[in-house]
């Protein structure tokens, strides 16, 4: 169920993701460390490019590389497959991305 | 064979698939005990001794054909190589053996297996050589010491038994899926010099049940009776063949790697 094109596009995400993940954390800490607010750290993310840019990115990459992810798991494991298999991963992958830059823009508009 | 009975003889149950199709259950025999016994030894006395109507296949008897694989005690096994005293140390005697057909392969009776999806797999992932000279040209040279050789020469020692494919848990759960005999014997043509078909057959595992769709459990060489091992070829295509997509993504296909090997 995963094609040559499918996969490129699992691995280029999760080299993207790599970094991303450990930025992630490194700012989790750093915020839970120094016990910044809620209001702290919106002021500084809203307005910022860069943390638009930074979760935007990880949002889209992390909807494309769990819906192919999901994908493989739906094929082998519920025995899913054609047009309904290839509907039901879009969905997810619409969602995830939907709901991520929701919560981006949320966070840094 | 029973004129070789030790003086004591032991006698093992052993329990065998019978039933055609989807249809069957075990039936248990009793086998005597012998030294230096094979699982196809026990199975060919059960034909000749006990129950001639015993469906199951072998030619060689010397791990060379590939034609005797069968689960043994839910793993599968080149039988004519297998011995008893392998499976049954440290088993408790009434355990027994358990002999069934091999796995994600349909039953045609008792042992027997339909082989043709396993053979149609390995000409869908265009694993079937690709001339590029006529009898009347002459012998390609072939540099032993290549990369490509050497990489070729590690996949090549095949012999068809299906074990890899029966053990295959990808197999199992996505039938679509060419398995890694098919993808083994694509790498080792993708890496010989006389073969000509490179780029058919990375677009032939790059599909919906290509390469990319192993997941890298390595069942397949865990059981490969020749200890090859078809990951590090599925490993091999997966980066050939993403290398070659990309290619295409680029447009550079065409100009730089049509007819390479012609």
């Amino acid at each position: 169920m995963i094609s040559a094109r499918l996969y490129i596009l699992q691995r280029a995400t999760a080299l993207i993701m790599a970094p991303l993940v450990i930025g992630h954390i490194a700012v989790m800490i750093y915020a839970v460390q120094n016990g910044l607010s809620a209001a702290e750290i919106l002021s500084r993310t809203q307005g910022s490019f860069f943390w638009a840019a930074f979760y935007g990115l990880f949002a889209l990459a992390v909807a494309i590389h769990a819906a192919i992810g999901l994908r493989a798991i739906l094929h082998e494991w519920a025995g899913l497959k054609g047009a309904l298999l290839t509907a039901i991963c879009w969905g997810i992958a619409l969602g995830l991305g939907g709901l991520g830059l929701q919560a981006v823009y949320s966070v840094t508009g | 064979m029973p004129d070789s009975l030790p003086a004591k003889e032991q006698l093992l149950d052993v329990h065998i698939w019978r039933g055609s199709g989807e249809e069957g259950s075990y039936q248990t025999f009793q086998v005597p005990l012998q030294e230096s016994q094979t699982i196809l030894d026990v199975v060919s006395y059960i034909q000749q001794y006990i129950d001639t109507g015993l469906s199951y296949r072998f030619a060689c008897r010397v791990g060379m054909c590939g034609s005797c694989a069968m689960m043994v005690n839910g793993v599968p096994r080149w039988t004519c190589r297998t011995h008893v005293k392998k499976i049954t140390d440290g088993m408790r005697p009434a355990d027994g053996l358990t002999i069934s057909p091999l796995r994600n392969l349909p039953v045609i009776k008792d042992l027997v297996v339909d082989m043709d999806l396993f053979f149609d797999k390995w000409v869908r992932a265009e694993a079937v050589h690709h001339p590029t000279r006529t009898a009347r040209d002459a012998i390609q040279p072939v540099e032993e010491e290549t990369a490509e050789r050497q990489a070729a020469n590690a996949a090549i020692e095949c012999i068809n038994c299906a074990v890899c494919y029966a053990a295959c848990d990808v197999v199992a759960s996505n039938p679509d899926y060419l398995g890694p005999a098919a993808l083994n014997r694509a790498w080792s043509l993708v890496n010989d010099v006389r073969d000509g078909g490179r780029e058919a057959i990375l677009q032939a595992v790059s599909g919906t049940g290509g390469c990319h769709n192993c997941h890298s459990q390595q069942s397949c060489q865990k059981y490969c009776p020749n200890e090859l091992n078809p990951t590090a070829s599925i490993a091999g295509l997966k980066r050939e063949s993403a290398k070659y997509a990309m290619r295409s993504l680029l447009s550079l296909a065409g100009s730089g790697k049509k007819g390479e090997k012609a």
